[in-house]
């Protein structure tokens, strides 16, 4: 069954077309690589397969719901670890998780064993009571993944989950992970541009350049079409040498400052 | 937060279905049991609904309450600027006013202080959603599956609790200074500070949803919120303006809450409390309305 089903996705910001009329999907359980150069349409794509952009042309089909249209539904049905930080610094851990529980729903008697539990599988017990300000980079990542989890969602979103954190904890996220991809049947849908990542940890992966999703399949399957040894390899070898004119966070800024500004 | 409201609302359905059964004679009784059971089912989920609702509303609200008590360098510098105006104006044009026949100042000046401190507090707690969507936070709150009605007015209540809080220790502030209100106005001027708070937390969201950085925020302090002070009979009296002013005055929501508290606490309105409410209720719910229009249509 395909938990994510996306018909000719298109995104355009004034002249600009972000993405371009892709259509791709996800099975249920899988773990899922979303890869591409900065600037060729990943996190836009995130963005709409999350509720939190408006599409400009096709569908979204999330755990068999319609983004457009049963966008709380979809909600409740996965679970994101957005690029930047997202957790209240002025908060403790605990009550991160807390306010997350609250706001989809949760009684009481349900969420204070989850969120013992996920607090404990991330190693963020003892510091429960800590204003979150104090974390590091990785202790915050950690936290917003077990947010992410709290509500029991379908489908993890991670966007760069890894970006910026050292091998050790890195290591240990995808532990986490897989863990919880083989235990509970979780499905992953996950961006990186780290391609031993992706190679090491995808099932399938699609490669997403200038807006267009221009291959599909298992590392193996890239490696092989492309007759290279190592994913990223097969990566330079589908989208080109040259370096992109927006990096991300350039390309970001330049989005937001369209979208606010309207 | 566990029995929000819906141990009340139950209640209410029982003793409704109750009622109806008894209306009823026996035979008809029994077929007409399973609608009432449905009704009940009905009820009950609404009931469900409303807590759900109440209980997101309410840790939106906390949430703002905790930043706040948090954040003690925010809580002094926001009432710092209303104590250097009470201290410096109060004593600085106090003979004056009293040489023009004016009485004391202080008694004049206490309410237009109070007004400043929540107006600055409630502006910047609307205002505080520029930071969130910085800081990432706000992301977290859209993909939440709430109605962004539900996260704005939650927001807006908590932002306006605070500047309550902050209108009340000025209020205790302008006591030591040698103010001496009516305390009998006290629960009076205590709805009219509620309602300013309301309205300039609702402005407060309304402009941080249009509005992209931090860098525009001086320009709305120096270019909006200073304006509306100064020209809102907060200083000084409002009779004897030149007629521009006192145009620009009667248009300026906030002169109505000044000159609502300012009755509510020594006695003396200018407009009268009935279109001080009035006005006031009637801006904040449109800023409300529009807050919300803008928060609906926000995307990351």
């Amino acid at each position: 069954m395909n938990i994510i089903d996306v018909k000719n996705l298109t995104k355009k910001f004034g002249d600009l077309v972000a993405v371009d009329d892709i259509s791709f999907s996800v099975k249920e359980g899988e773990i899922f690589a979303f890869l591409g150069p900065n600037g060729a349409g990943k996190s836009t794509s995130i963005k709409m397969l999350t509720t939190l952009l408006d599409l400009t042309h096709g569908t979204v089909r999330l755990n068999n719901f319609d983004v457009v249209h049963q966008p709380n539904e979809t909600r409740k049905s996965f679970g994101i670890v957005f690029q930047d930080p997202s957790i209240d610094t002025e908060l403790t851990a605990y009550e991160n998780m807390e306010f997350h529980a609250v706001l989809y729903g949760q009684q009481k008697s349900l969420y204070k064993p989850r969120i013992e539990e996920l607090l404990k599988l991330v190693d963020l017990w003892d510091r429960r009571d800590s204003l979150t300000k104090d974390f590091s980079g990785g202790m915050k990542r950690r936290l917003e993944i077990a947010r992410g989890l709290l509500h029991h969602p379908r489908v993890l979103f991670l966007d760069e989950p890894t970006l910026g954190l050292d091998p050790q904890t890195r290591n240990h996220i995808w532990t986490y992970i897989q863990n919880l991809n083989k235990k509970e049947g979780l499905t992953v849908f996950f961006t990186t541009h780290y391609m031993e990542e992706a190679d090491k940890n995808a099932d399938r992966v699609a490669v997403i350049d200038n807006g267009k999703i221009i291959a599909t399949g298992t590392p193996a399957e890239l490696k092989i079409n492309t007759k290279t040894a190592t994913l990223e390899d097969a990566f330079l070898a589908l989208t080109g040498k040259e370096i992109r004119e927006e990096s991300a966070g350039a390309g970001n800024s330049k989005l937001h400052g369209r979208l606010w500004g309207r | 937060m566990d029995d929000f409201g819906e141990g009340k609302v139950v209640r209410f359905a029982c003793k409704s279905i109750f009622w109806r059964l008894r209306k009823r004679d026996g035979a008809r009784l029994e077929e007409n049991r399973s609608s009432d059971l449905s009704v009940l089912q009905k009820i009950l989920l609404q009931a469900n609904l409303t807590k759900n609702f109440m209980k997101t509303i309410y840790i939106l609200w906390l949430r703002q309450l905790k930043r706040y008590t948090r954040s003690k360098q925010r809580m002094f510098a926001s009432l710092a600027q209303p104590i250097l105006f009470l201290l410096a104006f109060g004593f600085g044009f106090g003979s004056v006013f009293a040489k023009a026949g004016e009485g004391n100042y202080m008694q004049f000046l206490a309410s237009g202080i109070i007004c400043m401190a929540i107006m600055f507090t409630a502006v910047f707690s609307g205002i505080e959603i520029i930071w969130d969507k910085q800081f990432g936070f706000l992301k977290e709150t859209l993909v939440a599956p709430v109605s962004r009605f539900n996260i704005m007015l939650g927001r807006t209540l908590g932002g306006a609790t605070v500047a309550v809080i902050q209108g009340i220790i000025v209020l205790l502030i302008t006591l030591l200074v040698g103010f001496r209100p009516m305390w009998s106005g006290f629960f009076l001027a205590f709805i009219f500070m509620f309602l300013l708070s309301l309205f300039f937390t609702a402005f407060g969201t309304m402009l941080a949803s249009k509005l992209d950085d931090m860098q525009s925020f001086p320009l709305i302090i120096n270019f909006l919120v200073m304006p509306l002070f100064f020209l809102s009979g907060a200083l000084f009296p409002l009779t004897g303006l030149p007629g521009v002013f006192t145009t620009i005055v009667r248009f300026n929501p906030l002169s109505y809450a000044v000159d609502g508290i300012r009755g509510a606490l020594t006695g003396t309105t200018s407009f009268g409390f009935g279109l001080d409410a009035l006005v006031l209720t009637a801006v904040t719910l449109i800023c409300l309305w529009i807050g919300a229009e803008f928060f609906k249509r926000i995307q990351a």
